[in-house]
């Protein structure tokens, strides 16, 4: 009887534990209903002061964004004395669209089925319905995770980087305003688990005693949302022209302080305990270059201070400034980050660093001055993939130069990055798109065969548009990786190569399905002709339709986009 | 068409005055191209290049079980100290053929550094530098093989057994990572075509037919002004072909030899690190992990330990016996050291305020014992270094490495952020460099 009654009595204490452990918790994970200090109401209402969109306005004024755009590169082009390619074809652009926004190549059955519509609304349809595919959400929230919070995985238990991703994919599958999205990771409370915002912050841990490191944040805030590199501030002020701040308009050489007076907000992020992040007072001290001892560094920005709200919690303050709807350069970060997202390559030297004082290239101007009304991330997508620049073939009929590319009078030539390669080998050896629809076993064998790719492949991290050539242990695992080996291997119920074997109806017809499978395209008729007569001189039709299958996936067209 | 070099952006102006003197530029032999490159340099390289074997002791290796033990004393542990082949050294008894190998090599008892993190440790201790979120900084690897090109039919840099973090070319760019492989007992992956020659032969054919189509109307010498992808495509049929490959081969030693190096994954590693130095490779890493020893520090630590003192001793009596000793430097180390407390779980856990490297061979003075750790620490949170003496960084290290590399390790590089930054911050270690 005893031994019972400890039995219950702990399991009761055990219990009683639990509750109150809970109702910690949960007093520090529930979003605050209202702030009690009016400060950061001042604070947050400035924040969201951006104008709401209007549709049937914002559709018009697409348009006229596009047509400035457009403008911009005609001037620019006849200021250089260069020609402009023709358009490139629908399928092209299309598959332009497919590898910047779902990490691979376009499928047969998307093919098909925009062969149904007339030419002129395929590239729209496309875009369309790409924009709403989980795969885009996806594929753009681990790109984005790349530039926020990096590549690595980060310190072990306080840092959640899927949980991190799922979030920002949940943001952009519901079509969050990116001044919000960037507020609420400046401002993230919480436990990095129930609020995986808070990541942004709890990936700097180690290097901080458990506690979010300013220095880090600041640092990355002033690259990923300002697109302004002051990192070197960090240990001195800047003496090689390379950092200019203050006015906009009259910019002075960086110093040391700006770095650490930006560092001084995230000071007042805290741990505090099991509730995670939580909000306190800044409080950061530092010992400047060539001085003696510590002081206390007063919060302020690096430039544009009359932008900063003079009331509110610290964080909020710095989100509100930020995103400010006057503060250029975070749009101009924004719309250049895109850009290179849809090209593969910056519209500028380096896409993180964009001076205060010197100008976009004329293209970027429209789109800046569009997204600073309404900051839509869809938006500038729909706008940027209209445009002639994104739109133009990458061959011509005269002689390309580095400067027709530099100067988008062609579309640059960039190499796909490892995944891109990977997703878009997946995607070719099936007919059907690899979606979420997808069966089980069919994103299982996807996942698994990426991973194993990438792990030999290997991967930029952050170096996003590193356009670095192919080392030779990459062109060993295409040339006879295991990956593409089981892609276009026989496999009569996945693989494409053995259904075109199957059921093409005649050896033209094979060819024409291994080039849209493979390189988004019909073959040219010489193409044809070769690729054909191939298949009528073979003696074993399945491996040769393989063979044709690895050769397009080995050649530089499938490795690089056009 | 799959005659061209692959293009090494160090040597660029030379490569391409090679290739337009001659359409054969893929015979030159490596003391040819090393020396043609000189000459358009106007850098003559001196003495035989040196390599590289670095073994890296993956999870922390605990300096009072291996190279600074403290028996005997508060924190001690269980482990006991045996005599070495230098006067007056005495390492653990986890490590006894090491002990007859130290007077090969230089034994620094005090490194320290900032970071206590396995991954932000890895690569401060790979690269010289704490990580920065601007910059990913290259491996000793990487420098060297920048440092001094040559030709060679398999990759220059690699590494063997890599876990999660192999060496790479950071700002110096991905053709310097090193090339990736597992168990030398398993063949080099992606090497062999699984289709017969011929086939293979033809899908060759189609593919040179299809590069042809794609290049025109595009920029002019696109492969060697932009994509490389035609120069890697035949640089990796050099190597597929190549009697060089034999080197990762270790299945024709013999079982005795085999047995020598401890007949383990690591032991096979080192054993083929050895082979690949002697055709040429610049750097060779191999990673033994599992020194992660939170909990029963002592037989984990141990375990490693066996597999280590095998390998290690070997390699050195091979490298020493083939006369390649000098003109190959081989360190050994990890992240950081154990702490000296041992915690309720008898395990020691991370601390990078005084842990050891052993170096060895190439421009490293032998017998030689750099700093020490307290015996009785007084572990004063405040003053970490308080209980080391002659502390050395991270960067100290990396700098010695260099230096016996023949590296100019002060050398600004340019780096993508437009920051000229040193390939070493550090001061070498002069006290264990050959004068």
């Amino acid at each position: 009887m005893k031994p019972a009654l400890i039995t219950i009595a702990k399991w009761v204490w055990f219990g009683l534990l639990m509750l109150v452990a809970l109702g910690y918790m949960a007093s520090g994970l529930s979003k605050p209903s209202e702030p009690a200090d009016p400060t950061v109401v001042a604070a947050q209402q400035t924040k969201l002061g951006a104008t709401a969109i209007d549709d049937a306005q914002s559709t018009d004024s697409l348009s006229q964004v596009i047509l400035a755009v457009n403008q911009a590169r005609r001037e620019q082009l006849l200021h250089s004395g260069l020609a402009s390619a023709e358009p490139a074809d629908w399928l092209t652009i299309c598959r332009r669209m497919s590898l910047a926004l779902v990490g691979s190549g376009i499928s047969l059955e998307e093919i098909r089925q925009l062969e149904t519509l007339p030419e002129s609304e395929r590239e729209a349809t496309h875009l369309d319905r790409l924009l709403n595919d989980p795969r885009y959400h996806d594929y753009w929230a681990e790109r984005w995770a790349r530039y926020i919070v990096g590549a690595d995985e980060g310190p072990f238990i306080v840092y959640r980087r899927r949980r991190f991703r799922h979030w920002l994919s949940d943001q952009l599958a519901s079509d969050q305003r990116y001044d919000n999205i960037v507020s609420d990771l400046i401002t993230a409370e919480g436990l990095w688990t129930d609020r995986p915002e808070v990541n942004f912050l709890t990936v700097t841990f180690d290097s901080n005693d458990g506690n979010p490191d300013p220095i880090r944040l600041a640092a990355r805030t002033s690259r990923a949302f300002l697109g302004l590199r002051i990192d070197c501030l960090q240990c001195h002020s800047d003496f090689l022209g390379n950092v200019s701040l203050g006015d906009p308009n009259d910019p002075r050489e960086g110093l040391q302080s700006d770095f650490h007076q930006l560092a001084a907000f995230y000071s007042a992020a805290k741990t505090s305990g099991l509730q995670g992040v939580q909000t306190g007072q800044a409080d950061y001290q530092y010992q400047y270059l060539d001085t003696d001892q510590e002081v206390a560094v007063t919060p302020a920005v690096p430039y544009s201070p009359e932008l900063l709200p003079e009331t509110g919690d610290d964080r909020s303050r710095l989100a509100a400034w930020v995103t400010h709807r006057d503060n250029q350069q975070f749009s101009r970060a924004a719309v250049s980050r895109f850009w290179a997202l849809l090209f593969g390559q910056s519209a500028t030297e380096s896409v993180d660093n964009l001076p205060l004082d010197e100008p976009l290239p004329a293209m970027l101007d429209p789109i800046v001055n569009d997204f600073q009304t309404h900051r839509n991330i869809r938006r500038v997508i729909q706008i940027i993939t209209q445009t002639d620049a994104f739109r133009a073939a990458s061959t011509a009929t005269f002689e390309i130069t580095a400067q027709h590319e530099s100067q988008h009078a062609v579309f640059p030539l960039t190499r796909l990055r490892a995944e891109q390669v990977a997703g878009s080998i997946a995607q070719a050896s099936r007919i059907k798109s690899i979606d979420r629809q997808s069966s089980l076993l069919v994103q299982l064998i996807r996942f698994g065969s990426i991973n194993d790719f990438l792990k030999r492949y290997g991967d930029l991290g952050e170096n996003e548009f590193s356009n670095d050539g192919v080392t030779i242990p990459q062109r060993l695992l295409l040339l006879n990786g295991k990956m593409l080996r089981e892609a276009g291997g026989s496999n009569p119920v996945l693989n494409t190569a053995s259904h075109i074997n199957m059921f093409a109806a005649d050896d033209r017809q094979a060819v024409d399905t291994v080039f849209l499978c493979v390189l988004n395209r019909y073959p040219h008729a010489h193409e044809r002709d070769y690729f054909a007569q191939r298949l009528a001189n073979c003696d074993q039709r399945s491996e040769t339709i393989e063979d044709f299958f690895w050769t397009l996936a080995n050649s530089t067209e499938f490795a690089w986009n056009h | 068409m799959y005659d061209h070099l692959l293009c090494d952006p160090h040597a660029h102006l030379s490569r391409r005055t090679l290739l337009g003197a001659t359409a054969g530029g893929a015979m030159l032999s490596t003391i040819a191209s090393h020396l043609a490159l000189a000459d358009a340099t106007g850098i003559t390289p001196a003495g035989k290049p040196k390599s590289v074997i670095l073994l890296w002791m993956e999870g922390g290796p605990s300096q009072l079980e291996t190279f600074d033990p403290h028996p005997g004393t508060r924190y001690g542990g269980d482990v006991k100290a045996i005599s070495t082949s230098v006067p007056d050294l005495q390492i653990a008894e986890t490590l006894p053929q090491i002990a007859q190998q130290m007077h090969l090599g230089s034994l620094v008892r005090s490194v320290t550094s900032k970071e206590g993190d396995h991954q932000r440790a890895i690569y401060n201790i790979k690269t010289g530098y704490r990580p920065d979120p601007t910059l990913v900084h290259p491996s000793i690897g990487s420098i060297l093989c920048h440092e001094f090109p040559s030709q060679l039919d398999i990759p220059r840099h690699i590494s063997i057994l890599p876990e999660n973090s192999p060496a790479r070319g950071g700002y110096l760019g991905p053709i310097y990572d090193a090339f990736k492989m597992g168990d030398p007992q398993n063949p080099v992956p992606d090497l062999k075509s699984s289709v017969s020659e011929g086939r293979f032969a033809r899908r060759m054919d189609d593919l040179k037919w299809l590069e042809d189509q794609f290049r025109r109307g595009r920029l002019r010498d696109l492969d060697q002004n932009r994509t490389l992808h035609e120069s890697s495509t035949a640089a990796a049929l050099r190597m597929m072909s190549s009697e060089q490959v034999s080197a990762f081969d270790v299945s024709n030693e013999s079982q005795s030899t085999l047995d020598d190096f401890g007949d383990t994954p690591f032991g096979r590693g080192c054993l083929a690190a050895t082979r690949l130095i002697g055709v040429g490779v610049r750097c060779v890493e191999i990673t033994l992990s599992g020194w992660d020893s939170h909990v029963t520090n002592h037989t984990l630590q141990s375990a490693r330990c066996e597999i280590l003192d095998r390998a290690l001793a070997a390699m050195l009596r091979r490298l020493e016996e083939q006369q390649r000793l000098d003109s190959t430097l081989v360190v050994c180390g990890g992240e950081f050291g154990r702490t000296p407390k041992i915690n309720a779980a008898e395990g020691r856990d991370h601390w990078p305020h005084g842990f050891s490297t052993f170096l060895a061979g190439a421009g490293i003075r032998r017998g030689g014992v750099h700093g020490a750790t307290a015996a009785d620490p007084k572990l004063d949170a405040d003053k970490p270094l308080a209980d080391v003496s002659d502390a050395v960084t991270v960067g100290d290290l990396h700098a010695t490495i260099l230096a016996a590399l023949d590296v100019p390790f002060e050398e600004e590089l340019q780096t993508p952020i437009g920051r000229p930054l040193k390939r070493s911050e550090g001061t070498p270690i002069q006290a264990i460099l050959n004068s």
